[in-house]
Formats: structure tokens, C-alpha cells, sequence
């Protein structure tokens, strides 16, 4: 009994890494992120027989091939950033807001309701400023709700954001059907449509420019607000330790809702660029689960808004990108969700050669 | 005990964390029917190497016998198999289960899970060996050194003939520790063999038939205990015989800074923690906090920080022009609002003091971050803070945007108390500010510590050494079960009588 | 009155089946540590499975030998949950990727896969509506109990339902028969609690992780494989499986992490699900809506009441979440 055990001796030594250089990081990401592609590449042959060079190929096509695509690329990468950025600060503070589907439907919705009830009765700067400032509260009140439970009862924010998300549903679908137009048709359709009341200006005749602009600002200010600011700093020191953050005197209830203020929004501003910006309807998948895929933009950036939009066109271009190959091949739109699972499988597994390293074990050379 | 037969023996034994290594080459045999005394400084490997033995690490190299047969510890699984088994000294009890599923845990035992027939064969356990406890109990209704006692059942319920005791007495009252002296012998006479880690002298002395010294994370010898004295494991344990020889200036015209009058704190669970406590603590002075580890120091400390929710009492802080504020009620901001600078170098320096995870720039902020103008955090002069510590208090670090989680604790120390010094307190408040440091960096830390003495601050020092408390301060206040059992002036004092008011509850209230 | 109950509680169970399944599969994985956001993806891809797997034999067959129906895609959609939480166990446990993500990429990657299959039968059978309908394996998946016809009520309401559904209520049973009075149970909540401290007793908290995870994944994916045999009668339509996945998660939560309340629990949730449905007609339709809100309601009313009465037993797991590693220090 005692003798078998010596053939039991670890050949393979798993350890924390205390440092890694950031080129070397880089590299393992940057490896990663290559394997999942050709992988994803095959598969793609796979399904459609082409050879991968031109899956790649045609997904570039489908991302930047006209003018029409490129706007498009830009205006779903500016939606998924903003609900990113949203989500970031919520995240770096440790608390894990995945209501940004049920917080920028909530926004959408407070915009909607403006652009339905107001309509051409106030003069159109008027109705927008009513919008900005409806879809900014309404996404504000259901991130309230969870930090308020959470800041003072310690409730779960995960589940609970995530429960949000579908009272939001419901909530939405509630209102498309009173506001429903035809009657019986279940839904609201293009809201304003010979009035145009509510709809965001069009700059140089693009419709998409407003929206990526707004956005690049808003990362830009979540960038300096997390780095730079005090109460950024704070949410940090939150996210890190709670005690610390009370042994300095940071009032930590203060600073969670705060935070998921911002976070509500921000995503409140996504809902908003949505329906007013873009679309001019309200549906209950406007949003897209972008709530979610915006958890993991903003994971993979590990919460730096400057890398979030590396990573947001990285989900944005393979969906794109697939759905160009999906169209073309017949296949069905959902492939280009398998092919993102696949990538975001790789990336979550690379981080593992970030943190920790595989070593042989000596002993375990003497004994073999 | 003619006839030596080792039941444990390693050889040649190192282990590294990343580019440290904890234990270096040491061989050391384990007899059956004995007690060990593993003793060594804080952080000497003891810890780490008995982590070894019970499959919590692996050595990166050297090799373990056990019976004479060489054996691989991989799992404390296999462990268990060898008849090892290890008391850590943080229990690892999971908290909503009782007792009895506690110490079945995995077991593979024949047949069903029977807890009643498990319950039984503890009780017989308890009653062969000395203890007692209820099977039954939740081990988050229990009491340190109830959980104590789960563990030390749970190791000789699987059989183990070889103990690993990890400073078991430090949670204990001595009442509790004669207790569990008196089991261990049982063990012994059992023929079971019993390795316990120590620092307390009296203690190898008092229980352990042998002594194995560990410094720096190598061996350095092992000794018969009826054959030394106390003096002569000390100059193994620290290398060269040391008086302590820590400077105290005389107090220059002491003034009380901190008035505290019948304070009680009670825990979460409503456990009183401290109880109608009262104390001056005066400018130009240190007093020393004295007291087993739990105690109420942690809870005394964070009390006048504005950390503790107070049940009732004052905490009162007079300043230079006489003038009164109440501490009561206040948090860390609202206190500095009031203008007291207030400084703690709180005992969970990463989980507290410091944020691992962010740079030593980055922590210079803690303090200092609302200090910037508008919106924005002023990065300039943390920055600065941070050079300066670095170089003043000569930190070891690849530089000031390193992680403070990748120095060593000793730099760690430095890099805080450096922050809580820089702007110029009036009160120093330090829980446990040498522990885990090498004597160089402890002395560097008790220079910082007389430098604000003399320039006139206020600092309460708890402390678990006695002999620093002894040389270092000027005043000890001894706390027992959250009472002050007596405050005494530490030039007329000795050991002896702070061990003896460590050890009476409320042995006298403010006796000043 | 009894009309009504004849009516409603069927369908309220035909509902909190697939959530029993989900809630059990997933409460055995949250008591190993692990919160499993795939679950919605886990139970997509078993649906998906079965349905490939019935639709390679039923297609172009004219009667099913009954064992093979059944166990073909029995097997099929067990053989995808388990690898499923192969992946999510393989990502979680060994590599220490972070929950939350991991689980969110496995409900994106699942129900695209079900769709994207589906789509794909959907083309290959050339029907005219977007979906599927096995019909004949579905009739042996929805073979009811003989003698429920003849009891009347009681019948109706007690024994009207297929094998699967009794299968979900023993799982559920034997799951928490397991949990409390095993010796494998009682090693299972310590790696759950405290990881460390079942380490340092000679647990296998890797193999614990894993085996809770993998089956916890298996007893999940049964629910989309009831979903689309028993009460979608063998017809698959991309997305219609929906947010049960979400709801099968809060139901853990609901139920303290018990699976024996999740008997009553599932049903119950079944029920607030298709509450809307019966209420009274006249009543503006947009009311639905707002009834529908409930089963998420009462989870978050749930949530709240656990977080302020704070009883020791109540909570989640306390390592859920976290991932572990021996040599942290």
C-alpha cells in the first residue's frame, strides 16, 4: 500500500505566477485568441465547405464590404460598448450586474414612452431632452432596486439583476401591447412615423453617426472616471476590499449605489440610442442580450473601457462576420452564437496560462 | 525511552514559493511515543514544512519516510493512509454542519452513513483521551476552543499515531491549554507520537520531550527538553543571543490624548467583545496593549478608528488646546473631518491596511485621495509618498507601481506604516506590527514607532511578545476576555505579573 | 372550482417539470461550489440532442420499436448535457475560469447550437412550418399512465402525466436523499462550503466538482428533452424552450437549495407561468404581461427574505462561486 503510493508522485506541478511581462501576456492572449479562430475556422469549413482563408475572407466582406456594413459594424459595436461601459465600473466594484438587458430595455422604454405620449405636442428638442432624461431614470431605477437590497441586506446581486431583466421584459411587453399600433397586431411599430418626433438628428444624412459619437464619448469619460476620478478610485478600492474600503472611511452602501446608478444609466443610454437613435420601435428584444454579451466585452477587457472596444469588435465582427456566412450558405443565423461560444471558450481558458504556470515536477523526474 | 524508533522521518526536504524558499534542505526524524516541539521564529518554515508532512504542499525536492518506508505525501488523503494527521491552526471546520459531520467527513467508512453509531464512537474517543463536547452541536455555535477540540477528535477518529499541533495554544486560555497538555500526554502514553508548533518557551519547556529548532527556513538543530534552558532555545531560535535592547526615551510632558470610559462592543452574534473598558492614552507615550490573541485588542483598536459599532462607553479625543470631541458615532471620514489625524496600522495588512491588488502608488491614496482638487484624484503627490517610503524606510521593491501583494511581509509592514506616519498624526494606533517580520525589519519598525513617541504622538501598541511590550513601552494595559484586568507602568513590571493579568479576568478596572 | 384545478394543475405541471429537472441538475452543481449560468444552454442542448437523435431514427420509419424510441434520445441528450458540463467543469474547475462568464459563453454557444441544428433539421425535413414535429417518439414519451383515465379527478390530476414527469419528482427525491443522508452527499456540501477544509480531509474536490457538475448537467438537459417531447408533443421551433433555463436557476434560489422543495416549488412556478392563460376572459389582454412577471417576482421576494433573515442554513453555498485553488495562500 505504502510502496503504490510512490507512483503517485505529480509529474505536473500547477503554481500561482507572481509576475508575468506584459509582452508575454499579450502573447498568450494574442495566441489564444488565433487558436479559437482556426478552430472556429474549420468548423466553419465544416459546415460549409469552404476552405478557412475565405470563411475569414468572406467574414471581412460581411463586416466591411460596403459602406451600408461598415455603419452597421459600427452602430452594433457602439450599443454593445455602451452597455459594456455600463456594466464595467459594476463590475471592477465587484458587483455583478447582469440586469444590463433589463436596464437598457427599461431605457428603451422610457425613451418609447416620451416619443408615444408626447409626441409632437412639445417642440423636438424639448421631447428629446424629456427622452434623455426618461430612459436615464428608468434604467437608473432598475439598477436601484438590486444595490439597494444588496447595499443594505447583502441580498445577491447576480440573481437578482438577472431576475430584473425579465420583470423588464414583461413590463416592455406590457406596453407594447397598450400602446399597440394596429390594435391586435401585438405590436408598436415605427413610432412617429410621418412626424419623425423624437427621432435623433441625422448628421451629414447618416443616422449611425450620432450614436458612435455619443459613444466614443461615453467611453472616454468612463475611461477618465474610473482612472481618474475619486469616485472611481473608490469603487475600486471597494471591489478589492471591503475593509480596507471602511477602514479609510469609504461609506461602501454609498458607494455600491452609486455606482449601479451610474451603471443603470448608462445602460438607460443604450436603450435610449436604440429607440431613438436607430430604430424608432420598441420591441422586448431590442436589446439583443447585448446585457449579456456585454459581461463578457467587459471581462475579456478585464474593465478597461479602452480595451472593451478591441474586445467589443471582436464579438461584434464574428457576428457580423457569421452572419454573412450564414446567409450566403443557407445556414442558420445561429451559427455565428456557436462560433462566439467557441472563441469566448479559448479566451477563458488562456486566462488560466495568465495567472498560473504548469511545471514538471522534479521529484517527479527522480521517481521516473 | 532507550529503544528510538522513527515513525516519520524527511530527508533532505525543500520547498519553494515562486523564487522564496520556505523550507531549505532540512531532515528531521519524528519517534514514536514522543512530543515534539517545532519552534522557530514567525515565519522560520514550520508551518510550510508541516503543511508537507500533512499533503497540503508538495516538496519541490527531498524525500519522506514513514516507518522506514519512503512514501509520497501527495494529498492529505495519503496523509491520512500514513496514520498523519494535522490540527492547522486555522480550523478547517466547515461551519454549518455539526460536529459528528464534521469529523466523518470524508471518510470511507463500511456501509451507510450512520451518524448516531459516528456520535458514539466520538464520545468514547472523548472520554479515553480527556475531552469533552457535544457531537451534535453546529460548529458555528462553538467556541475556539470547542472547534479546537472537534479537530484534534476528527485527527484520532481515522486513527492517526502522528499529530500535527499548529500553535494550538495561541486560541487558548491557560486554563484550556493545561487541558489540552493533559490530553496530549494521553496520546502519549497511547503510544502516539505528537509533533507541536510553538514560540512560547514555557510551553516546549512545560510539555514537549524534545525540541527541533527551525530559522530561516533550514534546521539548525534539535535538543533533549530536560537538557536546555530557556536561554539556550532562544540563541538557537534566533541564531545569537539577544537582549531585545529597544530604545525608550522617557515621555516628554505627557498629556491623556484618548480618554475611553466604559466602553462595551458586542459582535455581530452579540458576543461581548469588551466590556466597561477605560484607559488614557497620552501624547509623547506608548502604551502597550497586552493580552492571549482574541482577547478584545482587535476589537479596541477599531473601536476608537470608528470600525466598531459601540454598544456604550466614550472614546474621547482631547488636542493640544485642551479641546474635547467625541469619538462615539463617528466613521473613519467624519473622524478626520474633525480633524484628529488618527493613524492605524491595523493586523490584516492586505485584507485591510493595504489593497494587494493595486500599486504602492496606488495605496499612498487610501489616505489621501480626497485631498485632490474637484472630481479628480491628485496622483502627483501619492507618487512622491510612495518614493519617499520606498526610500526612507528602504522597501525592497522592483519599484512604486509594483503590486504591494508581490512584497514581502516585512516590505508590506514597511510600505504601511510608512502611509499611516506620512501626514502627521496625533494618534498611532498598531495591532501586531512586527508579526511575520524578520528582527531587522522589527527593529526598524520600533525606531518609526519612538520617532513619533518622541514627537509627541500618542500610540497604543498591541503586541503578543512580551518582552518587546517589556522594553518598547511605557505604559501596558492588559486585557483578558474584553476586560482590563490592570495597567501597569512597564518599567516596574515584569513578565510574570503581565502572564498572571493576561490570565485573571477583570483582575482591576482603570488602575491608573 | 374542481373544473378548474382539472384544468390548471396539468398544465401547471406540464410547465414545472423541465423547471424541476433544471432546478434539481442545478442545485447539485451550485452545492459543489459551482453556479452554473449554462443551465438555460445545457437544457437547450439537451432538447436538441434528443431531438437529433429521434429524428435520425423516427425519420422514414413507420413504427418505433418503443425501447429504442425512448432510449435513443435518452441517450443522445444525456450524452450532450454531460459533455456540456464536461466543458463547463473542464473550464471552471481546471482552469479556474471565471463562473459568471463561463456560464453566460455556455448559454450563448447552447442555445445557438439548439437553434442552429434545429434550423437545420427544420430545412432537411422540408415542412412547411419553422419546426419539427416528431410525433411518434413523442407518443412514447407522452404515454400516460393506463389506469389514469379511469379514476376520474384524481386521476386527472395525480396520475395523467408521462414517465418523465415521475422520473423528475424520483431525481428530485434521490438527489436530496443523497445531499442529506449520504456519506457522498455530506462530502459533496463540505466542497461546496469550504473546498479547503474537504481538501485537507481527503476529499477529491476536483472529482467531487466534476461528478456534481456532470450530473447536475445530465438531470438539467432531461428538462429540455421533457420540454420538447411530453409538453411540446415532439415539436421543435427554434427559441421556443425560451427563458425556463433563467427561471430553473431562480427556482434554486426559491428553494433554499433543497431539491425536495422543488417539487412543489417547480409546479407552483409552473403554474404562475401559465396563470395568464386563465384569467378571465374580457380582461384587457395586456394584463397577461403583467401575470407573467410573477414566477420572477416571488424568486426576487424570495431572494430579499433569505438575505434579511439570515439564517445560517438558508445560504447559498459559501464558496459558490469562487473557484480553488490548494496552494492559495
Amino acid at each position: 500500500m505504502h510502496s503504490k503510493t510512490h507512483d503517485k508522485t505529480p509529474v505536473f506541478h500547477i503554481s500561482r505566477r507572481t509576475g508575468l511581462p506584459w509582452q508575454k501576456a499579450l502573447g498568450i492572449r494574442f495566441a489564444g485568441i488565433v487558436l479559437a479562430l482556426v478552430v472556429c475556422g474549420f468548423i466553419t469549413m465544416a459546415a460549409t465547405g469552404l476552405n478557412p482563408i475565405s470563411v475569414y475572407g468572406t467574414m471581412i466582406e460581411g463586416n466591411f464590404g460596403t459602406s451600408r456594413r461598415i455603419w452597421m459594424l459600427l452602430q452594433n459595436m457602439s450599443i454593445l460598448l455602451c452597455i459594456s461601459l455600463a456594466l464595467a465600473p459594476a463590475f471592477r466594484m465587484s458587483f455583478w450586474n447582469l440586469g444590463g438587458d433589463g436596464q437598457a430595455l427599461m431605457g428603451a422604454l422610457g425613451a418609447a414612452s416620451c416619443m408615444i405620449l408626447v409626441g409632437d405636442r412639445v417642440p423636438g428638442g424639448v421631447l428629446i431632452l424629456l427622452m434623455v432624461l426618461a430612459s436615464i431614470a428608468c434604467g437608473m431605477l432598475w439598477a436601484l432596486i438590486p444595490a439597494f437590497f444588496k447595499a443594505n441586506f447583502g441580498t445577491n446581486e447576480t440573481l437578482f439583476t438577472l431576475m430584473m431583466n425579465y420583470v423588464a421584459t414583461q413590463l416592455v411587453a406590457y406596453f407594447i401591447i397598450r400602446w399597440e399600433v394596429p390594435k391586435g397586431s401585438g405590436k408598436i411599430g415605427i413610432i412617429n412615423q410621418s412626424s419623425k418626433a423624437g427621432w435623433f438628428p441625422m448628421i451629414g444624412g447618416n443616422k449611425y453617426l450620432l450614436n458612435v459619437l455619443i459613444v466614443a464619448v461615453v467611453t472616454i469619460l468612463v475611461y477618465v472616471y474610473m482612472r481618474y476620478s475619486k469616485q472611481g478610485y473608490e469603487l475600486s478600492v471597494v471591489g478589492e476590499s471591503e475593509p480596507t474600503a471602511r477602514y479609510v472611511g469609504i461609506k461602501i452602501n454609498h458607494v455600491v449605489i452609486r455606482t449601479m446608478l451610474l451603471s443603470g444609466a448608462l445602460c438607460g443610454v443604450a436603450g435610449l440610442l436604440l429607440v431613438g437613435g436607430t430604430d424608432h420601435t420598441l420591441t422586448t428584444t431590442i436589446i439583443g442580450g447585448r446585457g449579456f454579451t456585454g459581461v463578457m466585452v467587459a471581462w475579456l477587457a478585464r474593465f478597461n473601457p479602452i480595451v472593451m472596444v478591441a474586445t467589443t469588435f471582436l464579438l461584434v465582427f464574428l457576428q457580423g462576420g457569421s452572419s454573412e456566412i450564414t446567409t450566403i450558405f443557407g445556414l442558420n443565423q445561429s451559427f455565428g452564437d456557436i462560433i462566439t461560444g467557441i472563441i469566448l471558450f479559448f479566451i477563458l481558458g488562456c486566462d488560466f496560462f495568465l495567472n498560473y504556470k504548469i511545471t514538471r515536477s522534479k521529484t517527479g523526474k527522480e521517481a521516473a | 525511552m532507550e529503544k528510538k524508533e522513527p515513525v516519520l522521518q524527511l530527508k533532505h526536504v525543500t520547498k519553494r514559493f515562486g523564487e522564496v524558499a520556505a523550507n531549505e534542505d532540512i531532515s528531521l526524524d519524528v519517534y514514536k511515543g514522543e512530543i515534539l516541539a517545532l519552534l522557530g521564529e514567525n515565519g522560520s518554515g514550520k508551518t510550510t514544512l508541516m503543511n508537507l508532512i500533512s499533503g497540503i504542499y508538495f516538496p519541490d525536492e527531498g524525500e519522506i519516510y514513514a516507518n522506514g518506508k519512503q512514501v509520497v505525501i501527495a494529498s492529505p488523503r495519503d496523509a491520512f493512509s500514513l496514520d498523519i494527521g494535522m490540527i492547522h491552526q486555522h480550523f478547517k471546520l466547515v461551519d454549518v454542519l455539526t460536529a459528528t459531520e464534521n469529523i466523518v467527513l470524508g471518510l470511507e467508512e463500511e456501509g451507510k452513513l450512520d451518524l448516531k453509531k459516528s456520535a458514539a464512537r466520538i464520545e468514547e474517543i472523548c472520554e479515553k483521551y480527556g475531552f469533552s463536547m457535544d457531537p451534535s452541536k453546529k460548529i458555528y455555535d462553538m467556541s475556539v476552543s470547542e472547534k479546537q477540540t472537534v479537530e484534534i477528535v476528527k485527527v484520532l477518529y481515522r486513527g492517526a499515531s502522528l499529530l500535527i499541533l499548529d500553535e494550538p495554544t495561541a486560541v487558548l486560555t491557560p486554563q484550556e491549554t493545561q487541558t489540552l497538555f493533559g490530553v496530549l500526554r494521553n496520546m502519549k502514553q497511547d503510544g502516539k507520537s505528537v509533533i507541536i508548533i510553538t514560540h512560547k518557551l514555557a510551553e516546549v519547556l512545560e510539555i514537549s520531550d524534545r525540541v527541533a529548532i527551525l530559522r530561516h527556513g533550514r534546521y539548525i538543530t534539535s535538543m533533549d527538553t530536560d537538557k536546555v534552558n530557556a536561554q539556550e532555545l532562544t540563541d538557537a531560535m534566533v541564531g545569537h543571543a539577544v537582549s531585545l535592547n529597544i530604545e525608550r526615551p522617557i515621555p516628554k510632558k505627557p498629556r491623556d490624548r484618548i480618554v475611553v470610559e466604559g466602553l462595551t462592543v458586542k459582535s455581530e452574534d452579540g458576543v461581548v467583545k469588551l466590556q466597561n473598558v477605560g484607559f488614557h492614552a497620552r501624547s509623547g507615550e506608548i502604551l502597550g496593549i497586552a493580552g492571549v490573541a482574541g482577547n478584545g485588542q482587535k476589537e479596541l483598536l477599531e473601536a476608537i478608528a470608528g470600525l466598531q459599532p459601540i454598544e456604550s462607553g466614550s472614546i474621547r479625543y482631547l488636542d493640544e488646546d485642551g479641546k474635547e470631541e467625541e469619538l462615539v458615532g463617528k466613521d473613519p471620514q467624519a473622524i478626520m473631518e474633525l480633524g484628529v489625524s488618527l493613524a492605524f496600522v491595523p493586523e490584516d495588512r492586505l485584507g485591510m491596511g493595504l489593497v494587494g491588488n493595486m500599486d504602492l502608488a496606488d495605496n499612498m491614496m487610501l489616505r489621501s485621495f480626497r485631498n485632490g482638487k474637484g472630481i479628480f484624484t491628485d496622483r502627483k503627490a501619492p507618487r512622491e509618498l510612495a518614493e519617499q517610503v520606498v526610500e526612507k524606510l528602504e522597501v525592497n521593491t522592483p519599484g512604486i507601481a509594483t503590486m504591494v501583494r508581490k512584497l514581502s511581509g516585512g516590505n508590506v509592514q514597511k510600505v504601511l506604516v510608512g502611509r499611516e506616519i506620512a501626514n502627521a498624526p496625533t494618534v498611532l494606533l498598531t495591532a501586531y506590527a512586527v508579526r511575520g517580520l524578520d528582527i531587522h525589519s522589527s527593529y526598524t519598525i520600533y525606531d518609526l514607532i519612538n520617532q513619533q513617541k518622541k514627537s509627541g504622538v500618542a500610540v497604543v501598541y498591541v503586541g503578543e511578545d512580551l518582552d518587546v511590550l517589556l522594553e518598547l513601552c511605557d505604559r501596558i494595559l492588559v486585557l483578558c476576555d474584553g476586560q482590563v484586568s490592570g495597567i501597569v507602568d512597564a518599567r516596574k513590571t515584569d513578565k510574570q505579573e503581565i502572564g498572571f493579568l493576561m490570565t485573571s479576568v477583570g483582575g482591576g478596572t482603570d488602575a491608573q | 372550482m374542481l373544473g378548474f384545478l382539472i384544468r390548471f394543475i396539468p398544465r401547471a405541471v406540464g410547465q414545472g417539470i423541465p423547471l424541476m429537472y433544471g432546478s434539481v441538475g442545478e442545485t447539485l452543481t451550485e452545492k459543489s461550489g459551482h453556479l452554473n449560468l449554462g443551465t438555460a444552454g445545457i437544457m437547450y442542448v439537451g432538447g436538441i440532442c434528443g431531438v437529433i437523435g429521434a429524428f435520425l431514427y423516427e425519420t422514414g420509419r413507420k413504427t418505433l420499436n418503443p425501447f429504442l424510441g425512448i432510449a435513443i434520445p435518452l441517450v443522445c441528450c444525456l450524452v450532450g448535457s454531460l459533455l456540456m458540463g464536461l466543458l463547463y467543469c473542464f473550464l471552471t474547475v481546471s482552469l479556474r475560469a471565471n463562473q459568471n462568464v463561463t456560464g453566460l459563453a455556455m448559454t450563448t454557444f447552447g442555445i445557438g447550437f439548439g437553434n442552429f441544428f434545429g434550423g437545420s433539421l427544420i430545412k432537411l425535413s422540408h415542412a412547411d412550418l419553422p419546426s419539427i414535429a416528431l410525433s411518434k417518439t413523442s407518443a412514447l414519451f407522452a404515454a400516460k399512465l393506463p389506469f389514469a383515465g379511469s379514476l376520474g379527478w384524481v386521476g386527472k390530476i395525480f396520475f395523467s402525466y408521462s414517465f418523465l414527469a415521475y422520473a423528475a419528482i424520483l431525481i428530485a427525491l434521490g438527489v436530496s436523499y443523497v445531499l442529506n443522508h449520504t456519506r457522498t452527499g455530506l462530502n459533496l456540501r463540505a466542497v461546496g462550503e469550504s473546498p479547503a477544509t474537504a481538501d485537507a480531509a481527503g476529499i477529491n474536490v476536483t472529482r467531487y466538482k466534476y461528478t456534481a457538475t456532470c450530473i447536475g448537467a445530465m438531470i438539467s438537459g432531461l428538462g429540455g428533452l421533457y420540454y420538447v417531447f411530453d409538453y411540446a408533443s415532439g415539436v421543435w421551433s427554434n427559441n421556443a424552450f425560451g427563458d425556463r433555463g433563467w427561471l430553473a436557476i431562480a427556482l434554486v434560489i426559491f428553494t433554499i437549495w433543497q431539491p425536495v422543495h422543488s417539487i412543489w416549488a417547480s409546479i407552483a412556478f409552473g403554474g404562475l407561468y401559465i396563470l395568464h392563460m386563465f384569467i378571465p376572459a374580457g380582461t384587457n389582454l395586456a394584463i397577461k404581461e403583467i401575470y407573467q412577471m410573477a414566477p420572477f417576482l416571488a424568486t426576487i421576494l424570495m431572494l430579499i427574505l433569505t438575505s434579511i433573515n439570515n439564517k445560517r442554513e438558508n445560504q447559498p453555498p459559501a464558496s459558490l462561486g469562487l473557484s480553488y485553488f490548494r496552494e492559495d495562500r
